[in-house]
């Protein structure tokens, strides 16, 4: 089928464009940037020609044949047809706790990045449909990110692997506990000799406590660990600062003045929901202050945080260590030869932090090589930070060894039990290792993990794993608080948890996760119980230690040279991580921020790379690193560094389910140990191919050189002049409507809601929140490519300035709720109207598809269902137990929009009219609202006038988005304001 | 030259031409009868279950309340169906060897959960809750009828939007004062035209909102 998008962004029009421009100017695509005519097309039509799929015109007998295939399925299904009989299955003794048909919610923890993250889940009579941040959590804080949101889709994913399998054979536990029993009692005799486990970093202090138990059994058996997102680096940049292990505890809160080097604190960091929320409130204007942090960036990609930054600088990976010792040295805390490159910038960051002493913050990424973190401590000492924005703990760290120590074993023949607790290392091991090779080495393989991945098929045992929600586990958090895991559902097939795995080979008596548990936490029965209802385990925060830096001279063992050529650089995949979410529909069809990107990970190479290969989105290239090759699709991404290519690595996995297969690039193949995080002299060679790639980026286009829809400002001017916003935006009077006064008269609250986009990072948390709370079907690769995604709030990123460094905004849409709706009026069948509380109903039974209201809504937040898209969900046992049985599925041919969770605003609805109360300030949050980790979402009754949302909407701040239009929207903006330093011009920025 | 058409084609254009024109009419009666017939709608149709559970007796000879089985019906959307064990308490000492009652017997001792067909089936994009209605004055008998006369339980009601709309355009005349919500005998009373908007305002029950969409639909 012919593609619906063309890859080609014409990048000389782009450039041609840029030269001649005076003021802001936003753009979402270089495509419109260059204002192309396929441009224009998808501005002003729903879907571009050619949407149907048929070709770009739709010929008598193609539409002959598609009305009467519509007939005919009218006529089958509005036949004479009857109410099916169902039946009702009542509990054979009912949980004391539960009230059928209200949901209980459960406090518990997800293990993610080596760490906990608290979450609360809802459960509706045992099966759980709804993750959210657990408020007590001192990470979490209430809101979640996108993997928290999509873990609920893997545990009813029906991919998982089911039982145990010995090579291609399907067994069972109690054959392999008969195997294992063996492999155990040799390896006694041996103490342990050729004993090796293998995990990812341990987040459970059980599982630490099971491991130093078993090593203690066979005292030369070794533990290895393996992360393919790895925090060595940082570990090992605190051991040169300090002679030992801490770990950095930010408070972004404090901090005035903030300098990320490669470092992706809002997002790639085990605390970045607290950072998100502390550095949201560091700058959140509409509370009242009018101060501001100050965030500069310096990154190869644009990530995030570099997209909330005041000053964002690409810089290739290699050459930010010379950047930070520059800046060390200009703080005095290095010794360093200047970078007399960026000078203007180091000079102004210098000054800025010397002038924050005590609130500011140095901050180095994972990717960035040890001495670099020894810096940025030394900055943050040199300034005055310690003890303010900055303090360390000391981690529980067990001694364990690294995956290439036990590649060496393996390849020497030494190991002769081998067990691979979690993780899928044969698929993300750097590949020189060989790893699957390695595997095979072992005299006896085991690999526990939920589905059967690249390690599974190299291991002679698989054994499936529980998921977090259905097992009984402990995990530490960064700052160390213990949350007690607890399962909300039981395993809904036959798998163990590491815990139990381990307790079979220690031959504990515990076997069951709830007592191996229990018995690590020896408390009280009521602290006990009181910890697993909180989700957090009271007083089990990591003390502070003082601790001092030592200098690190800059030399070339702490600074490798730059090597020239082109710079590969491995991150983690923004939607997938490391490849664990991969068969995760939710994650893969999530549009990756910045390039918009669904369903692959394409090479990012910046505009002008792009210009000098003459390559433009999709192109595939051959990558050549190391004497490897890797062919890969490009996508050119504004801001990305030059002469810099970043892989994203995650995709392209073998192994996976049904969702995952055949998508992506593997781009672990150019990984080897040497070239971990990034490394120069790579070589990309144009091949001729392309390949279609679903971006979301040219989809739901609102704005064109006469409507703006950003309104964006700088912090000087704000204070100069408040209004500054009001002054910008036509508002048409209140009075002035097709609709008689009076006609409607609104009764009871008024919703509304507020987005607030200076504090907004951009984390698509909202969109995975809304897809899970709403039922919202996953379309695929190819209805993605033509528009038809479903999901009901976007994020749209806005681009100002020059493409090769240009300032980024990100934009939530959900539906504006419209008081002067466009939508209702072209409804022919009534299934779009109002209610008595200012909501924009969309009523499913009643709507015939005839799609009127999409193509009028000017915010195109309306999503049609083309297909049974939730077909999937309806008929898979499994994902039916996923489903929210508040809301609706919806069936083909019914058009769904942003309900602001009616369900939600019903349920307090009705509790507060059955205690004849009103419904109070918070009593309802829209799921995306509650997964905001910033709080740039605030939702309330805007009849009263004290409520959080009144007072935002009375904001100097406020607009409406396209409020010249006179929809009189509920859903309404707070301008983005930045905080750019007064000494760089604002070319800098740009 | 043979005729082609016969005298009596004319007969047949003529019956044609009415049955064109009624035949519409027609079949939107036929339509409508078969809609609102019992039998698409099943009204007063008693649904086979695994045990023939009488209300009647339940509630009449044995004088049990609606809220000892249907225990959510105050708190929840849903009124709640008795787990085994409610049928249990009872009938772990009365009955204990019917036949009639070996399904429960077997429920509790196989611990295979019993399996009742539903009389009260709403289509999943209509979102009924109990607690609101008998917070706000609707009683059981309002839309259930007399259950407690039903040997075996059937549907009284189509539960069709029209029906639903009746009320909700107009509660006054079905509101009730809230000691009569399980009262099964309840009627109208005479005076209901001045009680129903009095109670109206008294439990706070706006008519207005009554008729949302969202007030069912979401």
């Amino acid at each position: 089928m012919k593609p619906i998008l063309s890859n080609s962004p014409a990048l000389s029009e782009a450039r041609e464009k840029l030269k001649g421009l005076r003021g802001p100017k936003y753009w979402r695509s270089l495509e419109e940037l260059a204002d192309t005519a396929r441009f224009r097309e998808m501005l002003e039509r729903e879907f571009p020609a050619g949407w149907w799929g048929g070709g770009e015109g739709l010929g008598r007998r193609d539409f002959l044949r598609v009305m009467g295939a519509s007939l005919a399925l009218a006529g089958l299904t509005s036949s004479c047809t009857k109410q099916p009989l169902q039946a009702i299955v009542p509990y054979i003794d009912q949980p004391a706790e539960l009230v059928p048909g209200r949901p209980l919610y459960f406090a518990t923890a997800m293990p993610f990045h080596g760490f906990g993250h608290g979450i609360v889940v809802t459960s509706w009579e045992g099966h759980p449909t709804k993750i959210e941040g657990n408020d007590s959590h001192p990470i979490s804080l209430g809101g979640s990110n996108i993997f928290m949101q999509a873990a609920l889709l893997d545990l009813y994913d029906p991919d998982r692997a089911q039982a145990v399998m010995h090579g291609d054979d399907a067994s069972t536990w109690q054959n392999f506990l008969g195997a294992l029993h063996g492999v155990m009692e040799r390896q006694k005799g041996r103490r342990g000799a050729g004993l090796r486990i293998l995990t990812e970093t341990a987040a459970s202090p059980a599982l630490s406590a099971q491991m130093e138990e078993l090593l203690a059994q066979y005292p030369e058996a070794r533990w290895h660990v393996f992360d393919a997102v790895s925090r060595q680096n940082c570990h090992e940049g605190a051991r040169l600062a300090f002679g030992k292990t801490v770990e950095a505890q930010y408070s972004f809160d404090k901090a005035r003045v903030i300098v990320a080097l490669d470092s992706d604190f809002l997002f790639a960091h085990p605390a970045a929901l607290r950072h998100a929320r502390q550095f949201a409130d560091g700058r959140r204007v509409s509370a009242g202050s009018d101060a501001m942090n100050r965030l500069y960036v310096v990154e190869p990609t644009p990530t995030i945080t570099g997209s909330a930054a005041d000053h964002r600088w690409p810089m290739r990976s290699g050459r930010i260590g010379a950047f930070a010792a520059a800046l060390a040295a200009r703080l005095g805390a290095a010794g360093a030869p200047d970078d007399t490159e960026h000078a203007s910038w180091l000079s102004a960051a210098a000054a800025d932090l010397q002038a924050n002493r005590g609130a500011s913050i140095v901050i180095a990424g994972d990717s960035q090589p040890p001495a670099v973190h020894a810096w940025t401590h030394a900055m943050n000492e040199a300034l005055g930070n310690f003890g303010k924005t900055v303090r360390f703990s000391e981690p529980k760290i067990p001694n364990t060894g690294s995956l290439s120590e036990l590649a060496a074993d393996l390849a020497a023949g030494k190991v002769e039990a081998l067990f691979i607790l979690g993780g899928n290392p044969v698929f993300s091991a750097p590949s020189d290792l060989e790893f699957a090779q390695r595997v095979a080495q072992a005299g006896f393989s085991a690999h526990l993990s939920a589905d059967a991945n690249e390690t599974a098929a190299s291991c002679q045992w698989h054994v499936p794993e529980s998921h977090f929600l259905e097992s009984w586990s402990d995990v530490r958090a960064i700052d160390g608080t213990i949350s007690i895991v607890q399962p909300l559902v039981n395993p809904l097939y036959n798998t163990v948890s590491a815990h139990e795995l381990l307790a079979a080979m220690l031959g504990s008596a515990e076997t069951a996760g709830y007592d191996i548990i229990r018995k690590h936490w020896t408390g009280a029965e009521n602290d006990w119980r009181q910890s697993v209802h909180d989700g957090v385990a009271a007083k089990t925060q990591s003390p502070f230690v003082e601790v001092k830096a030592a200098r690190i001279a800059f030399n070339n063992s702490t600074q490798p040279a730059e090597a020239a050529g082109l710079e590969l650089v491995f991150k983690p995949d923004p939607t997938l991580w490391d490849g664990r979410f991969a068969n995760n529909g939710w994650l893969q069809e999530l549009a990756k921020p910045m390039t918009k990107v669904t369903w692959e990970n394409p090479a990012l190479i910046s505009p002008a790379l792009a210009a000098r290969n003459q390559l433009s989105n999709g192109d595939i290239v051959e990558l050549k690193a190391r004497g490897r090759t890797l062919g890969i699709p490009i996508w050119i991404t504004p801001g990305q560094a030059d002469d810099c290519v970043t892989l994203h690595f995650g995709n392209g996995r073998e192994r996976v389910g049904g969702v995952g297969q055949g998508v992506g690039t593997n781009v672990f193949a150019l990984r080897e140990s040497a070239n971990f995080h990034f490394e120069g002299g790579a070589e990309l060679r144009k091949t001729g191919g392309s390949k279609m790639i679903a971006s979301t980026q040219l989809f739901h286009n609102v704005q064109s050189a006469e409507r703006q829809v950003l309104r964006e400002g700088i912090l000087a001017e704000y204070r100069k002049d408040p209004d500054f916003v009001q002054k910008s935006v036509e508002q048409p009077p209140e009075d002035e409507t097709l609709y008689n006064a009076g006609e409607f008269a609104y009764a009871g609250p008024r919703w509304g809601m507020s987005i607030d986009l200076t504090t907004c990072i951009g984390c698509n948390a909202c969109i995975l929140a809304c897809q899970s709370e709403n039922n919202i079907p996953v379309v695929g690769r190819e209805q993605v490519s033509k528009g038809r995604s479903m999901q009901w709030i976007r994020v749209d990123d806005y681009f100002r300035g020059n493409a090769d460094a240009p300032a980024i905004t990100h934009m939530p849409v959900p539906c504006m709720q419209c008081e002067n709706a466009p939508c209702e009026l072209v409804c022919p069948v009534g299934a779009t109207l109002h209610d008595h509380e200012g909501l924009n109903l969309q009523v499913y039974n009643r709507c015939v598809g005839t799609r009127f209201c999409s193509n009028n809504c000017p915010y195109k937040v309306r999503r049609f269902n083309f297909l049974f898209f939730a077909k999937a969900d309806y008929h898979t046992p499994s994902l039916k137990a996923m489903l929210n049985p508040e809301v609706t599925v919806r069936w083909r041919g019914v058009m769904e929009k942003c309900t602001y969770c009616i369900q939600r605003i019903s349920a307090a609805r009705i509790a507060a009219q059955e205690e004849d109360r009103p419904i109070p300030d918070g009593g309802v949050t829209p799921a995306c609202a509650q997964a905001c980790p910033a709080r740039a979402i605030v939702f309330g009754d805007l009849s009263d006038p004290q409520s959080r949302a009144s007072k935002l909407r009375r904001h100097s701040l406020r607009y409406s988005m396209l409020g010249e239009l006179n929809t009189k929207p509920r859903t309404t903006y707070l301008a983005k304001l930045t905080n750019p330093n007064p000494a760089l011009s604002e070319g800098a920025h740009a | 030259m043979a005729q082609i058409f016969r005298r009596s084609s004319n007969t047949i254009a003529r019956l044609l031409v009415v049955c064109g024109v009624l035949g519409p009419f027609g079949l939107a009666w036929a339509t409508y009868v078969v809609y609102w017939s019992p039998w698409t709608t099943r009204v007063g149709s008693e649904i086979s279950q695994p045990v023939p559970f009488s209300h009647k007796h339940h509630v009449q000879d044995d004088g049990i309340d609606c809220r000892y089985c249907h225990t959510s019906v105050e708190k929840s959307g849903f009124a709640g169906i008795p787990s085994t064990e409610i049928c249990m308490t009872c009938h772990s000492q009365l009955w204990t060897q019917a036949p009639l009652l070996a399904p429960v017997r077997d429920s509790l001792a196989s611990r295979r959960r019993l399996r009742w067909n539903r009389v009260h089936d709403l289509p999943d994009f209509v979102f009924f809750d109990h607690s609101i209605h008998i917070a706000k004055g609707i009683g059981c008998s309002s839309c259930h009828g007399r259950v407690d006369e039903m040997a075996l339980t059937s549907k009284q009601a189509p539960l069709y939007m029209k029906w639903c709309l009746d009320c909700h355009s107009d509660p006054a005349k079905f509101i009730r004062p809230r000691e009569d919500i399980f009262n099964m005998a309840w009627q109208p009373p005479s005076s209901q035209s001045s009680d129903g908007p009095k109670l109206l305002s008294q439990y706070h029950v706006n008519p207005t909102t009554l008729q949302d969409c969202s007030t069912c639909h979401r």
